[in-house]
């Protein structure tokens, strides 16, 4: 019932429909697999859902090693007592989601458990790498430079605005980036490593990539956009930008050479109009940051939860 | 005061006397280390931070009280973040909430009275830990409990005062000569005090705001001050005299105590408790005085006192990081040696 009513109806294509017990699908000869288990609170946030997030959280990892998102399947483990009319909103909003990013939900699954109406939702994704395609953590060069595609830090402010009841203006970024990946992939960009930037933040991303490759990074804080809400937000809390969560931000390390036709390519692209190049791989270890002051700090991973500091 | 670029070439070429200046507030220390300063400096100006994180100057026995309340049937336990990693004599509110005890962490002291009125016939005991800044919120919160009748929030304090920390700090053999004011506690006490102690000590004491460039002023003027004088380059937002309602709120409901600091022992007058009429807000705060360093190589006594830079601990970065850390200084998100490792400050020692 509530697989035929609410999730199979938002998903509806000729594969799901066929109601099976496997889907069998065309496939590539290189494909990505990436799955992903979604648990927020509040289900609802301003800028999203937890059914957008499921959908953008699995198609961002695929589109992050260079493939062609096609496939999602989704799972959901509903507690007793949620709210049919928000699942239903949940439904809608992963299909419209899946819509936009260009997949197909081909399989899904629903279990009920016991609780008090939480909803937490798996999805697993395919995609398709092209030939030529070589993306990974380990494949930073020194010299290469470094771009993020937008305001750090507005998922993260989002979602502790929503938990503590701060009325603010800040929304989630969530969303899927296939726009600002296959424009760059279409257009040759030598892309060496690429992570979309998610709990840990970009400091934490960085220094997986420095260790990977044995290089280290430079970057300039003048340089890092944040939106001036989200600045005063993280200063009064205690935060750090570099370690706060994002949902629809990716940080590229691309050839120099190719770094300036990026950054257009990503700034004139669907959610990367705030797009900023912020330093280069060197060939120190680790992360260092010039400040704005002038002085100069190491970036660390996120150690923690991330939590606002009491005073 | 110059302007900045000359302040920062001033302090960079510095080549006179060597100068020690504590940060005494954690927010301080926090903003030093993430805006780089101490990179900034010449080799003869060394910067220290003080006993300004609320959560790492927390006894042992402290901790122990609370994870033996959120272990308590019926009773949760409710507190800010950081407490929850802080080990007592062998156990965090973690540990303890992963044995199944009742802790809850909050955002806003008033969040418990909601989640107590949702749930009267369960006990709330409120970690109710902080320096002059935070006391006010308490005073507010047990107001609160009496105007709404509420009987099931108890506090369990470890409120301290900062005069006494500061005295006993600069005499226990540090080489201090000059002391960042802590810049949250002065909006409550006002810029007064640290001008008596400046006197009485006969050391600097500048209050200063948090941003880097504020820092750097206040650090080039106490490298100019000498002797017991005293400045407020915070004036927008601290006075002279204090916020005098947040202090009548404060002494309506609590009275000045002993209190011991981790790595300092008792220091008198150093605390604020629930005044006698009040003592059944109180869930056992008396007493806790006991301390337990739980690894004996941590250093976290002279780091307080600033007898030490965090990375001349030699667990600092090795055995001891935020995974792992060996004492509450590496727990606090607003501990020093929390911060000179996630930033890579060194101790220009």
């Amino acid at each position: 019932m509530l697989i035929d009513e609410i999730f199979r109806k938002a998903n509806s294509n000729p594969v799901l429909d066929m109601m099976e017990d496997s889907a069998v699908v065309d496939g590539s000869a290189r494909i990505a697999v990436t799955t992903d288990s979604f648990v927020v609170t509040p289900l609802k946030f301003r800028g999203g859902d937890i059914g957008r997030l499921a959908v953008c959280g699995t198609v961002n990892d695929l589109l992050m090693r260079g493939a062609v998102p096609k496939y999602i399947t989704s799972a959901y483990i509903i507690e007793t007592g949620a709210d049919t009319e928000i699942l239903e909103e949940i439904a809608a909003s992963m299909a419209e989601t899946a819509r936009e990013a260009g997949v197909s939900v081909i399989a899904g699954d629903t279990k009920v458990i016991e609780g008090s109406g939480g909803v937490y939702i798996n999805t697993t994704g395919v995609g398709f790498v092209n030939d030529g395609v070589n993306i990974k953590s380990s494949n930073c060069r020194v010299g290469d430079k470094l771009i993020v595609s937008g305001n750090l830090g507005d998922h993260h402010a989002a979602i502790l605005s929503e938990r503590m009841e701060i009325e603010n203006e800040i929304k989630s970024d969530c969303a899927p980036l296939g726009g600002m990946v296959e424009n760059m992939l279409r257009k040759g960009i030598e892309i060496h490593a690429m992570r979309d930037i998610t709990r840990g933040g970009l400091g934490t991303i960085l220094n997986e990539f420095a260790s990977a490759s044995g290089c280290g990074f430079e970057i300039d804080e003048e340089k890092i956009p944040v939106s001036q809400t989200v600045k005063a937000f993280a200063k009064i809390l205690g935060l750090n930008i570099m370690h706060m969560g994002n949902e629809g931000k990716l940080a590229a390390v691309v050839s120099a050479a190719d770094s300036e036709r990026a950054l257009e390519i990503i700034r004139s692209s669907r959610y990367g109009e705030n797009a900023a190049v912020i330093g280069e791989v060197t060939d120190g270890g680790g992360v260092v940051m010039k400040t704005a002051l002038g002085g100069r700090r190491i970036i660390s991973e996120l150690y923690g939860e991330g939590l606002p500091r009491i005073c | 005061m110059p302007d900045i670029n000359e302040i920062k070439d001033y302090l960079r070429n510095y080549d006179g006397e060597k100068q020690v200046i504590m940060e005494v507030c954690g927010t301080h220390t926090a903003s030093i280390s993430e805006n780089g300063i101490a990179d900034m400096l010449s080799p003869k100006i060394r910067l220290i931070s003080g006993p300004g994180c609320p959560v790492c100057v927390t006894v042992a026995s402290y901790i122990d009280r609370l994870t033996e309340l959120s272990l308590t049937a019926d009773t949760t336990v409710v507190t800010f973040g950081d407490m929850l990693r802080v080990r007592g004599s062998e156990y965090s509110l973690r540990d303890a909430a992963a044995q199944g005890a009742s802790v809850r962490m909050i955002y806003s002291p008033f969040e418990i009275i909601k989640m107590a009125k949702e749930q009267p016939d369960k006990q709330f005991v409120f970690a109710a830990v902080g320096f002059e800044t935070t006391t006010p919120a308490y005073a507010l919160l047990v107001e609160q409990l009496i105007k709404d009748k509420i009987k099931n929030i108890r506090l369990l304090t470890a409120l301290k005062t900062m005069p006494e920390a500061i005295r006993t700090v600069y005499k226990s053999g540090t080489e201090i000569t000059g002391f960042l004011a802590p810049g949250h506690v002065s909006v409550i006490t006002g810029h007064s005090l640290f001008e008596k102690l400046a006197w009485e000590l006969n050391v600097p004491f500048v209050t200063s705001g948090f941003r880097g460039a504020e820092l750097l002023a206040a650090v080039y003027a106490l490298v100019k001050l000498s002797g017991g004088r005293s400045l407020n380059l915070y004036p927008s937002v601290v006075t002279y005299e204090g916020n005098a309602t947040a202090q009548e709120t404060v002494n309506r409901y609590f009275t000045p105590c002993d209190a011991a600091w981790r790595g300092m022992g008792i220091i008198k007058g150093s605390g604020m408790r629930l005044r006698d009429e009040y003592a059944e807000f109180d869930a056992g705060s008396h007493e806790l005085t006991q301390d337990k360093i739980f690894n004996g190589a941590c250093c976290c006594g002279d780091v307080i006192c600033g007898r030490k830079s965090p990375d001349e601990c030699p667990m600092f970065g090795k055995s001891c990081t935020p995974d792992t850390p060996q004492g509450a200084c590496m727990v606090s998100t607003e501990g020093s040696c929390f911060h000179y490792y996630i930033n890579g400050r060194k101790g220009n020692y």
